[in-house]
């Protein structure tokens, strides 16, 4: 969560077109903290690159005003706006060493030498590459390259960082290394980063916020696990993480529970969160994790399956289940209890809990 | 250390040769046409055409004795009886087998008067008796007896010679073998090779300054636009040569498009047209405009792999854009820059159409006098000396410029 509630940066009714037909970015409201993490998470063409481009300045918004420590920036050019930028493909100036890189922002700043290299060797060791100096770019692996643009993004002390995709280009492992040692610089530097990215498993590690983009509106804005367990739309539920999708007609509603009617005419107890009107179509999102075999007596939504596919993942096992007249319905089963054995073709009793099926907008597979 | 073998028990590296070799083989059939080409129409003509530049012996082959009798002579006062008659017999011989021409026409290029010298003297040699050949000669006509004529042949005389070299930079040997200036008025060559370098760099430099910002947004634009600019940046390459000087002609001449304009707007009046064509001005334009091309690739190519990425950071980290430019984007162009600055330079103080064309007398270049050494005096000697000497020079850039940016850095598009 933000570490203090004033707002740092503020995007104001920010919309974005670059054609003067169609707006890539669409009333923009958003507030970060000082101090914050927050991620942008999206498809591609969502609009998150768009935002950030005007954060930093090489885009502007065709309407709005964006304030970076309650001043409005739209006028001020991107090299005056001391922000530090992470870019997806590190951006290196190729003919300087790893020195010359991190000293072109102190030197533009006409900072002391002694002290260029007191901040230079410091920063280094933030990113453990002391005696890095001398290489060139082109010398380092992209790990490596990337901690460089790391460095050199913070290295002149912003008070912001953008981060766009910086991972993007890392293989899996070195992702996840790396998305730590971002995570552990911004909890010691206590820097505000805003980072881009489309990976959700990125999203959901480091942030202290992400905001979810999707044809140029952010379609929630809340803490990983609020996103995760409590998506507010359908589109952020299929996004972020796996889910089951059952479509089905409200029959019956109140503010904490409503029963849903599905094609094949069985009644599921649900958790309204955007339908709660009868006679609305809904679709409901159901996590795989959440389903239970088994289930105990009062539970409301029982449910026979037959297993279709079962697949083996190391820590989990996960089904595939023909449940509802539906053949692509996914239950994971975490490996350590061992209590199940699973065949094709068996039947099992599944079940939910009414809170963990979500009713949520509907939308057509 | 053991040696490696293949699991069959062969030497790791004998097989390795074997396989290699068909490959290169068959990489050097590939290229044969194209080399035997080269041999045959580009390297053995160069090469011969190089040799020409030192290769005197044409004129000590038509008169052998001479050319042994005046190389002992010490060239201080008029030679002796013996070296006179020597002479006869030698042009009598060429005379006989109708060479004698050949021989005044050489002998003409080491000093004028030769040629006239010898036809009337040839005439005459029939009428000569023997003996007291030194008086017949110089009762015949009294250049015989005049010092210079006889130390400008013994300069002639040996069969190799650096003296078309010398010429080309104004400097002759006297008869004593030392290396002396030409006279004042004789000095043509080095005005035009300081001209031709003056004009090469100078082009060279206007090349760059009109190129870089084109290029620039070249690499900048979307490819639909850029596409449609490049056309027009390559569009002279598709128009003869001849026909680009020409129109230039048309746009420069006194009573041309630009001057018509010029006085239409009464920006000079129609008594003080500006001469913009036969001198200098109208060599550097013409030409400016042709190599264009030349700059505006390479750089091109250069600037469309400096990721725009790279501006940004700059700017994101503080550069001021001029700051930024000068730090990041100028110096990742050097390439370019160099690969280009390199070509138009080189065919620029090799150029011959243009500067002939537009250059009038004070626009003409080193390789307009190449060309009038092969065509008007047909003394391909000099003409190839001056060639080499203009190969030479390329080379040596080259060679600069290897040490300097380093070869492997440029980039041609």
């Amino acid at each position: 969560m933000p570490q203090s509630s004033n707002t740092f940066v503020r995007f104001e009714k920010i919309d974005k077109s670059y054609d003067g037909k169609e707006l890539v970015v669409k009333n923009l409201n958003l507030d970060i903290a000082e101090g914050e993490f927050l991620t942008l998470l999206g498809p591609s063409g969502s609009g998150k690159t768009t935002t950030l481009m005007m954060l930093a300045g090489f885009e502007n918004p065709t309407s709005g005003e964006i304030y970076l420590d309650k001043k409005p920036i739209s006028s001020i050019t991107p090299h005056k706006r001391g922000i530090g930028m992470v870019f997806q493909n590190y951006a290196l100036f190729p003919h300087m060493t790893v020195y010359e890189n991190l000293a072109f922002p102190l030197r533009v700043r006409k900072i002391q030498n002694d002290e260029i290299e007191n901040k230079i060797n410091k920063a280094l060791d933030m990113v453990s590459l002391t005696n890095f100096e001398n290489r060139m770019p082109n010398q380092l692996s992209g790990g490596q390259q990337q901690r460089v643009a790391v460095a050199r993004a913070l290295v002149f002390e912003p008070k912001l960082v953008l981060m766009d995709e910086p991972l993007g280009a890392l293989d899996k492992n070195l992702r996840e290394s790396m998305q730590y040692e971002l995570k552990h610089i911004h909890e010691t530097l206590g820097v505000t980063i805003v980072y881009v990215t489309h990976d959700q498993g990125e999203a959901l590690t480091m942030s202290n916020r992400i905001a979810v983009f999707n044809d140029g509106y952010i379609q929630q804005l809340s803490s990983p696990n609020e996103l995760y367990e409590r998506p507010t739309n359908s589109f952020v539920a299929r996004f972020i993480g796996e889910n089951n999708i059952i479509n089905g007609t409200i029959v019956e509603s109140d503010s904490k529970q409503c029963k849903v009617k599905t094609d094949n005419d069985e009644i599921i107890h649900a958790n309204p969160v955007i339908s709660n009107n009868v006679g609305d179509t809904t679709s409901m999102s159901l996590r795989p994790e959440r389903v239970l075999i088994n289930p105990s007596a009062e539970i409301p939504n029982k449910f026979k399956a037959k297993i279709e596919e079962v697949i083996y993942h190391g820590d989990h096992t996960r089904l595939r289940v023909k449940l509802l007249n539906q053949n692509d319905f996914i239950l994971k089963v975490p490996n350590a209890s061992n209590i199940f054995s699973f065949e094709n073709g068996s039947e099992l009793l599944l079940g939910w809990d009414s809170q963990d099926c979500r009713a949520l907008d509907f939308i057509d597979n | 250390m053991s040696k490696i073998l293949t699991t069959e028990g062969l030497p790791l590296e004998t097989s390795l040769k074997k396989v290699e070799q068909k490959n290169k083989f068959r990489a050097f059939l590939l290229v044969l046409p194209l080399l035997l080409f080269l041999i045959v129409a580009y390297v053995w003509p160069i090469l011969n055409l190089l040799t020409r530049s030192v290769d005197n012996r044409l004129i000590s082959d038509l008169l052998p004795q001479t050319a042994i009798a005046l190389s002992n002579w010490e060239g201080n006062e008029l030679p002796s009886e013996d070296i006179y008659k020597i002479f006869y017999l030698d042009l009598n011989e060429a005379h006989k087998q109708k060479l004698s021409g050949k021989v005044s026409t050489r002998l003409n290029y080491a000093k004028n008067g030769f040629k006239s010298l010898i036809n009337k003297t040839r005439r005459k040699l029939k009428n000569f008796e023997d003996g007291n050949y030194k008086d017949q000669f110089i009762d015949l006509n009294k250049k015989w007896g005049d010092i210079e004529y006889w130390q400008a042949m013994k300069v002639a005389m040996p069969k190799y010679t650096i003296d078309k070299y010398l010429g080309s930079v104004d400097l002759e040997k006297n008869y004593s073998g030392e290396i002396i200036q030409k006279p004042e008025k004789r000095r043509i060559h080095r005005t035009l090779w300081y001209r031709t370098f003056y004009v090469a760099l100078g082009v060279t430099i206007c090349c760059l300054l009109l190129a870089y910002p084109i290029a620039h947004l070249l690499s900048t634009l979307p490819l639909r636009y850029s596409n449609l600019l490049l056309i027009c940046v390559l569009l002279p390459f598709w128009t003869s040569l001849l026909v680009r000087t020409s129109s230039w002609m048309i746009l420069l001449q006194q009573q041309g498009v630009l001057n018509d304009i010029l006085v239409y707007f009464k920006i000079v009046g129609d008594k003080s047209r500006l001469e913009l064509m036969y001198n200098m001005t109208g060599t550097f334009v013409a030409m400016t405009q042709i190599l264009l091309p030349f700059m505006v690739l390479p750089l091109y190519s250069v600037m469309k792999t400096i990721p725009p990425s790279l501006m940004r950071a700059g700017s994101s980290l503080g550069g001021t854009p001029f700051h930024s430019f000068r730090k990041i984007y100028f110096p990742l162009t050097y390439p370019g820059i160099g690969a280009g600055s390199l070509l138009v330079f080189i065919l620029a103080i090799g150029y011959y159409i243009t500067p002939a064309l537009v250059g009038g007398a004070s626009g003409t270049l080193i390789s307009n006098r190449i060309a009038y050494h092969m065509k008007e005096t047909l003394d391909w000697s000099m003409a190839s000396a001056m060639g080499t000497m203009l190969l030479v020079s390329v080379l040596v850039l080259y060679w600069l410029y290897n040490k300097i940016l380093g070869i492997d850095n440029i980039k041609l598009g």
